[in-house]
C-alpha cells in the first residue's frame, strides 16, 4: 500500500442486534439474534414473515422532528450511525478543517418505502398528492447530504451504490481518498431500510429469503447444512476514517488501521456468485496485496456469509482459493447469523464488528450452527465467541451484479 | 367540529414542526415559521386534504401567512 496511513477513530451502529455500537457488539459477543417477526405492515400474505427490522428506534437525538419527516427511515438510521461515529471520534469540525472532511455513505436500495407511499398517493389521488419532499426524502445520497449539512462537512459528499457491497465500497474508496491526500477525514459506511412490502416481496420472489417462519431467530444459519436463504434486515454502520498522523496528533482513540482494500467483479451472473469462488478469491487476494500482508498473517475473516445455499459454498471455495492451506487455520464467522443481511448497511456494520474483533482480540461467533455441511468446512467459530490473537482481520462483502468488496484491518 | 382557524393552525403546527403559540394569525410561513419553498408546497397540500378543496398554484403562491390561509379557506369552502 502506497500513500498515507488510514486509521479508524469513530464507530456508529444501528442494527437489529442493537441501536448503538456497545449494545450491538455486546449482543454479538453473547450470540444473541436480532431477528424477529415483522409487524410494521400486513405480513400475512408473504412467504417470509420475519426479518431484522429496527424497532424501538427514536431518531430525535439525531435529527429534529421537522427534518425527520423529510427523510426515509434509511436516512434516519444513517444519520444516527453517522452522528454516533462523529461523536465517538471526538472530531472537532471547524472552518479551518471542514473542507478536508467528507462523507461517503451509500445504500443498496434507498427509500423504497417512500417510493411505495408516493406511488400509492398518485394512484389513489393523482399527481398533485406526490410530496414535494418525495425526491430528497428518498434518494440514496441523502444520508451523505444530510450529514454534511448537519456537521458542516465541506469535503466530498457522495454515495457508492453496489448492492450488498455498498458499505465496504464506501469505506474502501473513502480510505483510498485519504491515502492519496484528497482529504484528511471521511465519514463512511452504509444505511438501509428495505423491509417494506415491495422490498421483502422482491427478495422473496427471487427465492433468496429463508422461510423458516416457525423459528425466526434460527433462520439465519450461515454455513449450516440446513440453511435456506438469507434474512432481510435494516440498519446502518458508519465509521470515521482518519489520516494516521492527524489522529495521532490530536490524541484520538485509534480502533484499528485500514490497511487494504479490494474491489472487483465476478462478471458472471446477475445474482449468483461464480461457483468456484474465483471473483471473491481475487478480491481477497487484491486486498491482501494492497495491504502488503501474506495470507498467513490473517487470522480472522468476517465472512459475507448470508446463509444462502449457494453463496456460503462459493465463499468457502473462495477463501480456500485465496488462502490455500491456511484457510483451515482461519476463523471465518458470519455475524449475519445474528444481524441478518442489512444489504447496503452490511459492509458498514461488519467492518465495525471486524474492527472490534481486533480491539477485543475476540472472534464473534456464527450462531445457529448445528449441522455441518461438507461444502462449508472452514472454522466458522460455531455458536460461541472465541478469544484469540488477531493481528490482521478481513471483512468480505459480495453483491448482486457480481460486485465484490474486501477490507483488511490491522490491530491498532 | 373545530373552527377553520383551529384546523389551519393545527396543520401548520404539524407540517412546519413549530409550537402552537408561534402560529399567530400574522405569522408568515417563510419569515416567521422557518418554512422553505418545499415546506409551503406541502403545507398547501395538507390544507387541500383537510378542507377537501383544490388550491391552484397561482392562488397558493399568494398564501404566505396563517391569516391568508384562513381567509382563502373561508372564501372557497362549499
Amino acid at each position: 500500500m502506497a500513500g498515507r496511513r488510514v486509521v479508524v477513530t469513530g464507530l456508529g451502529l444501528v442494527a437489529p442486534v442493537g441501536l448503538d455500537v456497545k449494545s450491538g457488539w455486546d449482543n454479538i459477543l453473547a450470540g444473541k439474534s436480532g431477528i424477529k417477526p415483522i409487524t410494521h405492515f400486513d405480513i400475512a400474505p408473504f412467504s417470509t414473515r420475519f426479518g431484522g427490522p429496527i424497532y424501538g428506534f427514536d431518531p430525535s437525538p439525531y435529527v429534529s422532528e421537522k427534518e425527520a419527516k423529510k427523510m426515509d427511515k434509511f436516512i434516519h438510521y444513517g444519520m444516527a450511525a453517522g452522528c454516533q461515529a462523529i461523536e465517538d471520534s471526538g472530531l472537532v469540525i471547524d472552518d479551518s478543517n471542514c473542507r478536508r472532511i467528507g462523507v461517503a455513505i451509500g445504500s443498496g436500495i434507498g427509500g423504497i418505502t417512500g417510493i411505495e407511499n408516493n406511488y400509492e398517493a398518485y394512484r389513489q389521488k393523482g399527481p398533485r398528492r406526490i410530496s414535494p419532499f418525495f425526491v430528497p426524502a428518498n434518494i440514496i445520497n441523502m444520508v451523505a447530504g444530510n450529514l454534511s449539512i448537519k456537521f458542516g462537512l465541506k469535503g466530498p459528499n457522495y454515495s457508492i451504490v453496489s448492492a450488498c457491497s455498498t458499505g465496504a465500497h464506501n469505506i474502501g474508496e473513502a480510505a483510498i481518498m485519504i491515502r492519496h491526500g484528497y482529504v484528511d477525514v471521511m465519514i463512511a459506511g452504509g444505511a438501509e431500510m428495505a423491509t417494506s412490502p415491495v422490498g421483502l416481496g422482491g427478495f422473496a420472489a427471487a427465492r433468496a429469503l429463508s422461510t423458516r417462519n416457525d423459528d425466526p431467530e434460527g433462520a439465519s444459519r450461515p454455513f449450516d447444512k440446513e440453511r435456506d436463504g438469507f434474512v432481510l434486515s435494516d440498519g446502518a454502520g458508519v465509521v470515521v476514517l482518519e489520516e494516521y498522523e492527524r489522529a495521532k496528533a490530536r490524541g484520538a482513540t485509534i480502533y484499528a488501521e485500514l490497511i487494504g482494500v479490494g474491489m472487483n467483479s465476478d462478471a458472471y451472473h446477475m445474482t449468483a456468485p461464480s461457483e468456484d469462488g474465483e471473483g471473491a478469491a481475487n478480491c481477497m487476494l487484491q486486498a491482501m496485496s494492497d495491504a502488503g500482508v501474506n495470507p498467513e498473517e490473517v487470522s480472522y475473516i468476517n465472512a459475507h456469509g448470508t446463509s444462502t445455499p449457494a453463496g456460503d459454498v462459493a465463499e468457502t471455495r473462495a477463501v480456500k482459493r485465496a488462502f490455500g492451506d491456511h484457510a483451515y487455520k482461519l476463523a471465518v464467522s458470519s455475524t449475519k447469523s445474528m444481524t441478518g443481511h442489512m444489504l447496503g448497511a452490511a459492509g458498514g456494520a461488519e467492518a465495525i464488528f471486524t474492527i472490534l474483533a481486533l480491539r477485543d482480540q475476540t472472534a464473534p461467533p456464527t450462531i445457529n450452527y448445528q449441522t455441518p455441511d461438507p461444502d462449508c468446512d472452514l472454522d466458522c467459530v460455531p455458536n460461541t465467541a472465541r478469544e484469540m490473537a488477531i493481528d490482521v482481520a478481513m471483512s468480505n462483502s459480495f453483491g448482486f451484479g457480481g460486485t465484490n468488496g474486501t477490507l483488511v484491518f490491522r490491530k491498532a | 367540529m373545530s373552527s377553520v382557524v383551529d384546523r389551519v393552525r393545527k396543520i401548520v403546527v404539524e407540517q412546519l414542526g413549530v409550537k402552537e403559540e408561534e402560529v399567530t394569525l400574522e405569522a408568515s410561513f417563510v419569515d416567521d415559521l422557518g418554512a422553505d419553498s418545499l415546506d409551503t408546497v406541502e403545507l398547501v397540500m395538507a390544507l387541500e386534504e383537510e378542507f377537501e378543496t383544490e388550491i391552484p398554484d397561482e392562488d397558493a403562491e399568494k398564501i404566505t401567512t396563517v391569516q391568508q390561509a384562513i381567509d382563502y379557506i373561508n372564501a372557497h369552502q362549499a
